[in-house]
């Protein structure tokens, strides 16, 4: 290291790496259900999606995390995504594909992938 | 990218507890579960709670866990880190609410306190120097190489009112000023890291938490004052210290934060290990100094003071880890903020260890100005089996005691040193109303005189006749005259010696002296240890009437004192008796009394 500007750098690539080691609120979480229903009707790959996606894209602001069974079984892998400030949106019947459009449109880009919604699939039934 | 970091603790106090089992089981079992690529382990430093290790943190939920052991591993990563749901039996029991995992912040032991030179201890990788950068390591260093002269330097840490951690509580700034001031081709900053008092574990921690902080600052100090060399001197007893202290001083050479031209700015800085042996003498400057200069560690007079003539007759600064650890902050937060927390004549924060009769056994952190009691009862939790607040010992074999009525005397260099105790480095221990306060000054004296180098006679044999003294005293054979002559000796020792291992040693004789001398007159007037612990003044009886005659007490006695016949009373022959209580501790029916 030969300046100080390679220091600062460096020291903005790791914090990116590191920053879901605080206790204060991420902007964003993503909350992939993980109960027995959950990783049964594939939940493991979504989750693996969203992380390595927004890790690609670089969106550290954002925690993944999951979560037990919130009793909608039928409709798993279900996904949560909290956006501070606004309404919580469920996505229902998930998959490794569909993670990477709720990142783009959804997260990235703050539009929300209506189609794949729990409201979208009550409709559809 | 990790969708989960755990950290997991690696200080000295969660490894005995077995974090080291524990890491390895959590690396297995995640592998197991294929969660390897999604999922991060941390060895950290000392998180504080070290009574509650092995303690483990899950991000992002923050949720921690205490006391985990291999066996709880699979549990975990199944419900937590794959199912996401918290395993509740093991998390840390203030932190468990209704619906949610409440922050660490939020528990009585973290509430009240502020870490300054901890505040890396327990987050990063202390064997990661890209860890240390990304919370903003070594940025303070680049900062004064290339914004600020020497002079402005040494300015900012005078006026943040930073004083010296060790124990003496000399300004820093002050210091690095002498120093600066001399001429010399060749200059030494010094790291003292011979944390030598029982139950003192404070820069072993940070050492082993964060010690690129330490090496930053002793960069810092160097340019301050014109020194290229520095030195840490660590005693050997610090295995996991001196290990991580040697990957970070490799790493920090290998990313041209030691060594020559540091950031392209032409100066050359690097530092290297000096072990210590372990003796207590040596965490004096001018001992320290000897010892690294190879030869046999003993003070020598001052004047010469170091900032002239120190390490190899070398203009030298020595300051403890502690204060280094806090450098790199007031650099980059300035003087400003240092100044805000604390008291008038006492700035910023102290590390304490907290041990003895004490609920959380621990490392603290508290801003200066902080209650005693804030520190025994918030943050301590108090004393275990509901038993009484006697008196706490600060400063350690240097230092004194601080008896109940103190309290709430806010805690600082200068109030402490007027109620007859010390900061010292920060070692507190809390004794409650079954320590006997003369039996106490014993357990000190013996270690200095143990410890004392033999140089200088105050020292040498005076702390040897007080030992005497205090034995006779314990052993029922004192007398009143004793306890003067024990008074009078305390003061010749105190002006007469070489150095301050002598010049305090006193200290927990004359404190105890001054707030519990009804317990020194209890020993020789009624020949009786209040507290029930001096073994010379102690009888053991069995009361008749209680007694059923079942005969476990007379199975339990190791020297066979004790005769009877069964379902009659026994007896105790106190001739033959050891009092060693083991007799009491085994009655059921409470026939046992200890006199």
């Amino acid at each position: 290291m030969k300046s100080l500007e390679e220091l600062r750098a460096m020291k903005e690539k790791m914090q990116g790496k590191m920053g879901i080691r605080h206790d204060s609120e991420t902007e964003i979480k993503v909350v992939v259900g993980m109960a027995t229903c959950g990783i049964a009707a594939g939940a493991r790959p979504v989750l693996a999606a969203f992380t390595e996606e927004l890790a690609k894209r670089g969106q550290n602001h954002v925690a993944v995390s999951q979560t037990g069974c919130i009793g909608i079984c039928q409709y798993e892998p279900v996904v949560e995504v909290y956006v501070k400030g606004q309404e919580k949106v469920t996505y229902v019947k998930m998959d490794a594909q569909k993670a990477l459009r709720v990142v783009n449109d959804h997260i990235v880009n703050g539009n929300v992938v209506t189609e794949y919604t729990i409201g979208a699939a009550i409709n559809n039934k | 990218m990790y969708r989960s970091h755990i950290l997991v603790c690696g200080g000295t106090g969660c490894t005995s507890s077995g974090s080291a089992k524990v890491i390895e089981a959590l690396e297995r079992e995640l592998a197991a579960q294929g969660l390897s690529e999604e999922i991060k382990v941390i060895r950290t430093g000392c998180f504080g709670l070290c009574s509650v290790g092995p303690i483990m943190i899950v991000y992002p939920d923050g949720a921690f866990y205490s006391g985990v052991q291999t066996e709880d591993i699979p549990e975990i990563v199944t419900e937590h880190l794959l199912k996401g749901r918290p395993v509740k039996r093991l998390l840390y029991q203030e932190t468990v609410a209704e619906e949610t995992i409440k922050s660490l912040d939020e528990t009585g032991f973290y509430k009240k306190q502020k870490r300054v030179a901890l505040r890396n201890c327990g987050v990063i990788n202390p064997e990661n120097i890209e860890e240390y950068i990304a919370y903003d390591g070594y940025e303070a260093l680049g900062k004064v190489l290339t914004e600020y002269t020497p002079e402005q330097v040494i300015q900012i840490i005078l006026d943040s009112g930073l004083r010296g951690r060790g124990g003496a509580g000399f300004p820093t700034g002050l210091k690095w000023k002498f120093a600066a001031a001399n001429k010399a081709d060749q200059k030494y900053v010094c790291c003292n890291a011979d944390e030598g008092d029982p139950g003192a574990f404070m820069d072993r921690s940070v050492l082993e938490g964060d010690p690129h902080a330490v090496i930053e600052a002793m960069a810092i100090a160097g340019y301050a004052i014109g020194a290229s060399q520095g030195y840490v001197y660590v005693r050997a007893e610090y295995p996991i210290a001196v290990k991580r202290l040697g990957i970070a001083i490799t790493q920090a050479r290998e990313y041209g934060l030691l060594g020559k031209n540091i950031f392209g700015t032409g100066f050359d800085f690097d530092v290297d290990i000096r072990l210590g042996a372990g003796a207590f003498v040596c965490g004096e400057e001018t001992a320290l100094m000897t010892s690294i200069e190879g030869k046999r560690g003993e003070p020598r007079p001052r004047p010469p003071f170091p900032a002239l003539k120190g390490l190899f007759g070398k203009p030298t600064i020595l300051n403890n880890v502690e204060t280094l650890a806090n450098v790199a902050q007031i650099i980059l937060k300035g003087p400003e903020w240092f100044a805000s927390m604390g008291t008038e004549k006492s700035k910023g924060t102290k590390v304490f260890a907290l041990g003895g009769k004490i609920n959380n056994t621990g490392l603290v952190e508290v801003p200066m100005g902080t209650t005693l009691r804030e520190v025994v009862e918030d943050i301590g939790g108090g004393i275990p089996n509901g038993k009484k607040f006697k008196a706490a010992q600060t400063g350690g074999p240097s230092g004194g005691c601080i008896p109940e009525k103190f309290l709430d005397v806010p805690i600082d260099f200068d109030n402490l040193t007027a109620i007859g105790a010390m900061m010292g480095s920060g070692g507190l221990i809390v004794m409650d109303e079954d320590n006997c306060m003369v039996d106490i000054a014993k357990f000190f004296l013996e270690f200095t005189v143990d410890e004392s180098c033999g140089k200088c006679t105050p020292c040498r044999i005076g702390t040897k006749r007080l030992l005497e003294l205090l034995d006779k005293i314990t052993s029922g054979n004192g007398t009143l005259e004793d306890i003067d002559k024990l008074e009078e000796l305390c003061y010749y020792i105190k002006n007469n010696s070489l150095c301050a291992l002598g010049q305090t040693a006193p200290n927990p004789v004359l404190s105890t002296l001054k707030y519990f001398r009804d317990e020194y007159v209890a020993h020789v007037v009624e020949k009786r240890c209040p507290a029930g612990v001096c073994k010379g003044l102690l009888s053991f009886e069995i009361i008749a009437d209680k007694c059923k005659g079942c005969t476990k007490c007379a199975r339990q006695c190791p020297v066979g004192a004790i005769s009877g016949t069964v379902r009659q009373p026994h007896v105790i022959d106190k001739a033959k008796c050891i009092k060693c209580g083991a007799c009491m501790d085994s009655c059921s029916f409470k026939a046992i009394v200890k006199k």
